[in-house]
């Protein structure tokens, strides 16, 4: 049995996530993004919003969000009745897998979207979910790209 | 008894709750009075040592704790307490 998650990006959130990582090439962008599990574990995105890339340092290859911009994503779901579904950033130059740091600051439920971003534009997004078993990352499918 | 906000990936500890009232007098206690009501909880929150963990930071109202008293900050019953977790990464 395929037990892979999925998750499904509305085109106006795939929107909001593909247009900052552009703009904030060549450094990393991130951001939250928001809405619903479905009764059948179905993960749905419909809004994503963008947060400040707080990193002290190199911000192409590393990127960090505020505790109080995590507050903030955290009660803007509460306030909107919607799921804080998990973070999605940039990998400008690199593919879009997640690199040992990912792994390392990686929470349970949360979704990591990764986009792989050059000059030429966006190259490939990827959903990946932390197995806390095994402490590894599994990629989930992406539906709505 | 503090209000405690739980972050969204550790809901599935505390039955889906966003908040818990906890009893202590410090943000400390008030932390290990929910671990010990939600075991699950413990490992995401403390080290082996008994410390809370490094990727977690811990807000009274506005402030990190760790510009106030740490873990022996004093709450009261309108003290609002956020667990939060770091969120970083890079792509090498």
């Amino acid at each position: 049995m395929d037990n892979k998650s999925t998750i499904h990006i509305a085109p106006e959130a795939l929107t909001v996530m593909n247009k900052d990582a552009e703009e904030a090439y060549p450094n990393e962008c991130c951001g939250f993004f928001y809405g619903h599990i479905d009764g059948e574990g179905k993960r749905h995105v419909s809004y994503a919003a963008p947060v400040i890339n707080s990193k002290d340092g190199d911000q192409r290859r590393r990127f960090e969000i505020s505790p109080l911009d995590y507050m903030k994503a955290e009660n803007y779901a509460l306030e909107q009745g919607l799921t804080l579904l998990g973070v999605y950033h940039s990998h400008p130059n690199h593919p879009a897998r997640p690199s040992i740091h990912d792994l390392k600051q990686a929470v349970p439920f949360f979704s990591y979207i990764i986009i792989s971003v050059h000059e030429d534009g966006i190259r490939a997004s990827t959903s990946w979910l932390l197995n806390e078993d095994i402490g590894e990352f599994e990629e989930e499918t992406v539906t709505g790209i | 008894m503090a209000k405690l906000i739980i972050p969204t990936p550790l809901r599935k500890f505390t039955e889906n709750q966003p908040s818990i009232s906890s009893s202590g007098n410090t943000v400390g206690e008030a932390i290990t009075t929910l671990a010990e009501t939600y075991p699950e909880l413990k490992k995401h929150l403390f080290d082996e040592g008994g410390k809370l963990r490094s990727f977690v930071r811990v807000y009274v109202g506005d402030e990190d704790i760790k510009a106030l008293d740490n873990e022996a900050t004093t709450v009261d019953e309108q003290s609002v307490i956020s667990i939060i977790p770091a969120i970083a990464g890079g792509s090498y």
